[in-house]
């Protein structure tokens, strides 16, 4: 659907050219919902400028439906940006319209007739829920209810691609979580390919199906949302997710000195993550019916990413060692990711 | 106050109306757009086109730089070649609307500039084109900010037309003078002044009321 190809973009600053995008590759599928999230100046809201041609790619080719982008004409570029409806994180609605013409504004920039313009824009408001603010100004709304026009203004036009820039960064957590399952409930029901741009991680677990976490220009870390979460190669992705999961140890532990061999009495400290079904598999009671060993749990929670359920337990091992190896073992076996901390006494 | 004064200031106010009303219209109808050009063809404008933004730029401030008095009599040929005269009100009018077109155009130029840039990137993002971005964007969200500027517009042309009424183009500036000043009526000058003023505040008063009721912010 959406092909970047070696995309470089460089500014002319008051001192000298700055570099904001050096080489980004990316490949999104019909009807994903992918997420790019990085710091502020990492270069991400120049990425997705560049997919609707906002920013103009100094090299790079942005392939949309087998079109580039890059080669265009302005008059086939205005036709082809009508096949991508975009958000903003300031809303960016007229302030001199009401609800209902700020989402029939795209549809009025191509003469569409009034009656067809309605039959279009009252479905729209009632999908993001706002049926009674047809008549409202921007200003009488809430920040989450402006973005609700937001999102149905940038749907109006029928797009095969939504770009969401920042688009929850102004929200509170509440209209955060509101706004988000609507663009998955948008993604869904007409099965739109979505880009969220962000530097909230959870926006990422919440919704997104792939993710790409881009630093200095570059992109550090790519795949799956469920892979890059349950196991982060590069330490920025790893401060992301760190941010949403903390990974420190109880406070007893800390400041402890942790042994990664071996300590007669000492209690092995291990860190299991369940993914998806195996969430469901009893491992924990398995374990202590199983092996001479004492099990304590330290901490634990179940989340979500996306759709899959996930859970993380850090426990604590004590026993013989021989029956901590074997119990050790047992675990490995099984479907779930290990992380061994260490012994600690 | 003797009815023949009463009707001269009637007359006089009529010439004053008729001198900023056109003056205003021509104006407008040239430094509308030009204030348009101005912000377009800057630097990131939707027409980015720097020589004529320069070219614009700097015909603007030229005019702008020449006192009003000045600007009146050396447009004198001008302003014979137009309308055939150099007298009277309808001559009067057209060194107001050469002097209100560079004035205008930097007021809608500072009103344009007050759009947030994030709603033209928004009408880009939907395929705008750029006439419809100026139509349905610049013009209908500077609204407001246009009013209250042309406001100060009408306002400086009340006073500038007072002053083409110094050499021969009636209205009450030229009463205020030839009667006022110079037949020593001090009850004709006070009469002006009172009218000048109730004018002013009116122009002010009809100004603020259409910006605020256009205002949805």
């Amino acid at each position: 659907m959406i092909e970047l190809r070696n995309i470089e973009k460089t500014f002319d600053g008051a001192d000298g050219a700055v570099t904001a995008l050096r080489g980004i590759n990316l490949t999104i599928g019909t009807g994903e919902i992918y997420g790019i999230i990085g710091l502020s100046g990492a270069g991400k809201s120049t990425l997705i400028r560049c997919v609707n041609m906002l920013e103009r790619p100094t090299r790079g080719e942005v392939i949309i439906d087998g079109e580039d982008m890059t080669k265009l004409s302005a008059s086939e570029l205005r036709r082809a940006r009508k096949n991508i409806g975009m958000i903003f994180q300031h809303f960016n609605l007229l302030s001199s319209a009401n609800v209902y013409d700020n989402v029939a504004f795209p549809l009025r920039l191509d003469n569409v007739g009034e009656s067809e313009i309605r039959e279009r824009v009252m479905p729209l408001l009632s999908l993001v829920g706002l049926d009674d603010k047809a008549h409202h100004y921007p200003s009488q709304l809430s920040g989450g209810q402006k973005q609700r026009v937001g999102i149905a203004r940038a749907l109006a036009s029928n797009p095969k691609v939504l770009l969401s820039d920042e688009a929850t960064s102004a929200l509170d957590p509440q209209t955060t979580k509101a706004i988000l399952s609507l663009i998955l409930d948008i993604n869904k029901k007409l099965g739109i390919t979505v880009i969220v741009i962000t530097h909230e991680m959870q926006v990422i677990k919440d919704i997104c199906d792939k993710v790409a976490v881009i630093s200095g220009g570059v992109i550090a870390e790519e795949g799956s949302v469920l892979d890059v979460f349950t196991s982060p190669r590069q330490p920025i992705t790893k401060e992301f997710i760190s941010v949403i999961m903390p990974n420190e140890l109880p406070i007893e532990f800390r400041g402890k000195e942790i042994s990664s061999d071996p300590v007669a009495g000492a209690k092995l400290l291990v860190r299991l993550m369940f993914i998806g079904d195996s969430a469901d598999e009893p491992v924990i009671a398995a374990l202590i019916r199983n092996y001479p060993i004492d099990v304590s749990i330290l901490s634990g929670n179940i989340d979500h990413i996306k759709d899959t359920p996930y859970g993380r337990l850090l426990i604590g091992m004590t026993g013989e060692q021989s029956a901590i190896d074997e119990a050790m073992a047992f675990l490995q076996s099984k479907d779930i990711r290990i992380e061994v901390i260490g012994y600690v006494s | 106050m003797s009815a023949d004064i009463m009707t001269l200031l009637l007359k006089a106010l009529g010439e004053t109306l008729r001198m900023v009303a056109m003056s205003m219209v021509f104006a407008s109808a040239v430094g509308i757009p030009l204030g348009v050009l101005l912000v377009t063809t800057a630097r990131h404008g939707i027409l980015e086109c720097m020589p004529i933004n320069k070219f614009l730029a700097a015909v603007v401030n030229a005019l702008r730089s020449i006192p009003f008095i000045i600007l009146m009599v050396a447009i004198i040929p001008l302003t014979r070649a137009l309308v055939g005269t150099a007298i009277g009100t309808t001559a009067a009018i057209v060194p107001l609307t050469l002097a209100s077109i560079p004035f205008i155009g930097r007021q809608v130029e500072t009103s344009l500039n007050e759009v947030p840039y994030g709603i033209v990137e928004a009408a880009l993002s939907m395929g705008a084109t750029p006439l419809q971005i100026i139509w349905r964007v610049y013009l209908p969200e500077a609204m407001p900010s246009i009013v209250a500027q042309l406001t100060t517009v009408v306002i400086a042309l009340v006073g500038e037309s007072a002053m083409a009424g110094a050499i021969g183009g009636g209205g009450l500036g030229d009463l205020a003078i030839r009667y006022g000043y110079q037949r020593f009526r001090p009850d004709v000058m006070l009469a002006t002044i009172v009218v000048l003023i109730v004018l002013v505040q009116a122009i002010q008063f009809i100004g603020n009321t259409i910006a605020k009721k256009l205002n949805k912010k």
